[in-house]
C-alpha cells in the first residue's frame, strides 16, 4: 500500500511517500517561497529519486484544513488533479490531527497550535493511550488561545505544544499553562507529510476515503464577506425584532 | 493532418471552465460553471468565495469536458491553463490543478495569458482569421487595443489608465440599482432609452491617443444621479443607461477607427465579455464596413470567460514550443506578451 502525503496548510511545504511500514522519501521545506512554486517541483524530485511510477500510488493524503486558505487550496488542487489523473482516492486528514501525529507515542497530551491570525489559533488536544491508539480529546477548532489553555489546565495532565503558533503564543503559554508543558523540538514541531501519510494509513484501512472530485478543504472559517453578510443579516433581524 | 488535442483550463475570476480543443480551432467541448448567482449576493466577485467555489467544481468541470469530447486525459497532447492576469486565489486553483494533471500524466504544460485567450476566441469560429489583425479586448477586468502581429506576438497600442470598460458598466449598474453583473443589465435597460438624452464626456488620455479612461465617465454618471436626487427629480434609468453605454461605445469605436487608419489594418476583431454587447458590436461593425475592413467577433459564449479560448491560445503556444515548468505560478498582473 503506497500513500502520497501532501501538506501545504502553513508556511511548511511537505510531500512524502509511505509504503506499508516504511517511509520511502520525504521532502519538507520551511521557507517563505510560495507553495505554488515549491510543492510540485518537490514531488517531482521525490519521484525522480525514488524512480517512482505515479500509477503505483494507492491513495493521496492531503492536509484537509484548517490552515492558510491559499496554502490549503494549492495542496487541495494538487491532490485533486493527481487524484483525477491517476484515478485514485484522496484521504482527507484534518490538519491539526496530522500535526499531532508527529509526536507518535508521546507520554504527554499533545497540543498543536497554528497561528490563525485575528488572535486565534487552530488547535486541538490529542493523546496516545497505553495501547498506542490515537485519541482525540478536543477536536480541531479555531479558538482564542486562552480557551484551549483553559481546557489543558482542566486535564491536569502534562502537555507538549507544537506548530507555528508556538512562537506566536509562547508568552501566553508560559504565563497561563498550569500543568507541566514541553515544546516539541525542530524536526517534529511543524507539518510533516510523513506523519500525515501515516495517519492516512489508518483512515484508508477503515475505508475513510473521498473521491478527488468531491474533496474540498474544511477551512473551519467562513470568508470575510460571508461573515460580514451574516452579521449584517443578524443585526437586521434583531432590529426587526425590536420594532415588531 | 495530425490532430493536436489540448485540454484548456480557466479559473481566473468567477467561472470554472474546461474545454477540449483540436488544432486550436475545433472545439470538442466547452464546459463553464459560473458562480455569478453566488456573487450577485455581494454585488461583485468576492475572491475568497470564488476560490472556494473553484476547488469544489474543478474536477467535475474537467471530467465533463473530457466526457463531452469523448476523450480521456491520455488522448491530450498538452494541458493549457490560464496563469494570469486575474484574481490570484482563483488563478492558483486552476494552475495547481493543471500542473498536477500534466505531472501525473507526463504531458507538457502550457501557461496561457488570459487576454491572449480572449483574442484567440476569434480563431474558433472564423477559420479565415489569421494574424496580423487589430483586436479590441474589453471585459470586466481589461480594456486593451492590441496589434496581433503573429500567433503569440502582440503589441499593445492602448489600455485603460483606470477602470476597465466592463467595470464601468458594473459600477453604473449598481448606481442605478440594476445589480451585478452590470454589462447585460445596462444593455437591456438601454434598449428602452434614448442614447442622446444625457450628454456624458468622451474622455481622451493626454499624450497617449490609444489609451482609455472610464473613471471620469463613471463619476459623471454618479454626479448626474446625485444632482437629480438633490433636485428631487426622478432619473430615467433607461435614458441614463443608453447615454452611458453610448459614451463607452463611442470612445471604443473612435479608438478602433483611428488604429485601423494608422496601421492600415486588414482585419479587426473584438473580444472579452463586453464584446457580446450588441451596441458595441454594431458600432464597430459599421465602422469597419465603412473602412472596408472585415470585422470579427466571437459568439457570446466565447466572449465570456471560457476554456475553449485557452485551448485555442494554448495550441498556438504549444506548436511554437512554449512549455511551462512545475513551478508555474499564478501572476495576477501578468502583462500581455510577457512570460
Amino acid at each position: 500500500m503506497k500513500i502520497l502525503g501532501i501538506d501545504s496548510s502553513g508556511l511548511v511545504a511537505s510531500v512524502a511517500i509511505v509504503e506499508d511500514d516504511e517511509l520511502l522519501g520525504e521532502y519538507t521545506l520551511n521557507y517563505k517561497k510560495t507553495h505554488s512554486q515549491t510543492l510540485l517541483p518537490m514531488l517531482d524530485e521525490l519521484k525522480q529519486m525514488l524512480d517512482l511510477d505515479m500509477d503505483t500510488i494507492d491513495a493521496i493524503a492531503v492536509a484537509a484544513g484548517p490552515g492558510s486558505f491559499t496554502g490549503l487550496r494549492i495542496g487541495s488542487a494538487t491532490a485533486k488533479g493527481l487524484g483525477l489523473a491517476l484515478d485514485k482516492p484522496l484521504v482527507a486528514v484534518p490538519t491539526v490531527d496530522g500535526l499531532a501525529y508527529n509526536l507518535w507515542g508521546a507520554k504527554t497530551n499533545i497540543c498543536p497550535i497554528m497561528d490563525a491570525r485575528r488572535n486565534q489559533t487552530y488547535t486541538g488536544l490529542y493523546a496516545f493511550d497505553e495501547t498506542g491508539d490515537f485519541r482525540i480529546l478536543v477536536k480541531q477548532c479555531a479558538v482564542d488561545i486562552h480557551e484551549i489553555i483553559q481546557k489543558i489546565n482542566e486535564t491536569d495532565t502534562p502537555v507538549t505544544f507544537l506548530g507555528d503558533g508556538v512562537p506566536v503564543f509562547q508568552k501566553v503559554i508560559e504565563e497561563e499553562v498550569k500543568v507541566p508543558y514541553f515544546f516539541a523540538p525542530a524536526g517534529l514541531n511543524r507539518q510533516r507529510a510523513s506523519a500525515l501519510a501515516l495517519l492516512a494509513k489508518d483512515y484508508l484501512e477503515e475505508g475513510r476515503t473521498v473521491s478527488a472530485a468531491d474533496f474540498r478543504p474544511d477551512y473551519l472559517r467562513l470568508s470575510q464577506a460571508e461573515r460580514e453578510r451574516m452579521e449584517a443579516q443578524k443585526k437586521e433581524e434583531l432590529q426587526k425584532g425590536e420594532f415588531s | 493532418m495530425s490532430e493536436v488535442k489540448i485540454l484548456g483550463i480557466e479559473s481566473s475570476c468567477d467561472e470554472t471552465a474546461a474545454a477540449v480543443v483540436v488544432n486550436g480551432r475545433d472545439v470538442r467541448s466547452n464546459i463553464i460553471s459560473t458562480q455569478i448567482p453566488l456573487h450577485t449576493l455581494y454585488g461583485g466577485v468576492v475572491p475568497e468565495i470564488a476560490s472556494r467555489k473553484h476547488i469544489e467544481r474543478i474536477n467535475q468541470v474537467i471530467a465533463e469536458a473530457l466526457k463531452e469530447a469523448n476523450m480521456t486525459l491520455d488522448d491530450m497532447d498538452a494541458i493549457a491553463v490560464t496563469y494570469g492576469p486575474g484574481l490570484v486565489g482563483p488563478l492558483l486553483v486552476g494552475v495547481a490543478e493543471a500542473k498536477a494533471i500534466a505531472f501525473a500524466k507526463n504531458k507538457p504544460l502550457v501557461g496561457v495569458h488570459h487576454i491572449e485567450g480572449h483574442i484567440s476566441a476569434n480563431y474558433i469560429e472564423n477559420p479565415d482569421l489569421k494574424p496580423p489583425f487589430l483586436c479590441l479586448v474589453v471585459s470586466g477586468g481589461h480594456t486593451h487595443l492590441v496589434r496581433v502581429l503573429d500567433y503569440g506576438k502582440y503589441e499593445i497600442l492602448g489600455r485603460t489608465v483606470d477602470d476597465a470598460a466592463g467595470e464601468a458598466f458594473d459600477k453604473v449598474a449598481r448606481a442605478i440599482g440594476l445589480g451585478y453583473p452590470g454589462g447585460p443589465k445596462v444593455e437591456k435597460a438601454a434598449l428602452e432609452g434614448d442614447a442622446n438624452a444625457i450628454k456624458f464626456p468622451r474622455a481622451k488620455v493626454n499624450g497617449s491617443e490609444y489609451d482609455f479612461s472610464f473613471s471620469g465617465l463613471k463619476s459623471a454618471v454618479l454626479n448626474y444621479i446625485n444632482g437629480a436626487k438633490m433636485k428631487g427629480e426622478d432619473v430615467n434609468s433607461a435614458d441614463l443607461a443608453a447615454s452611458f453605454q453610448k459614451a463607452v461605445v463611442d470612445v471604443l469605436t473612435d479608438h478602433a477607427l483611428h488604429a485601423i487608419d494608422e496601421y492600415g489594418a486588414t482585419a479587426f476583431a473584438i473580444a472579452g465579455g463586453v464584446a457580446s454587447n450588441s451596441a458595441l458590436r454594431e458600432s464597430v461593425r459599421k465602422a469597419c464596413e465603412k473602412k472596408g475592413v472585415p470585422f470579427y467577433h466571437p459568439s457570446p459564449i466565447l466572449c465570456t470567460d471560457n476554456a475553449a479560448m485557452i485551448g485555442a491560445a494554448g495550441y498556438y503556444e504549444y506548436i511554437a514550443g512554449t512549455r511551462s515548468g512545475w513551478d508555474l505560478n499564478a501572476v495576477p498582473n501578468l502583462k500581455l506578451g510577457e512570460r
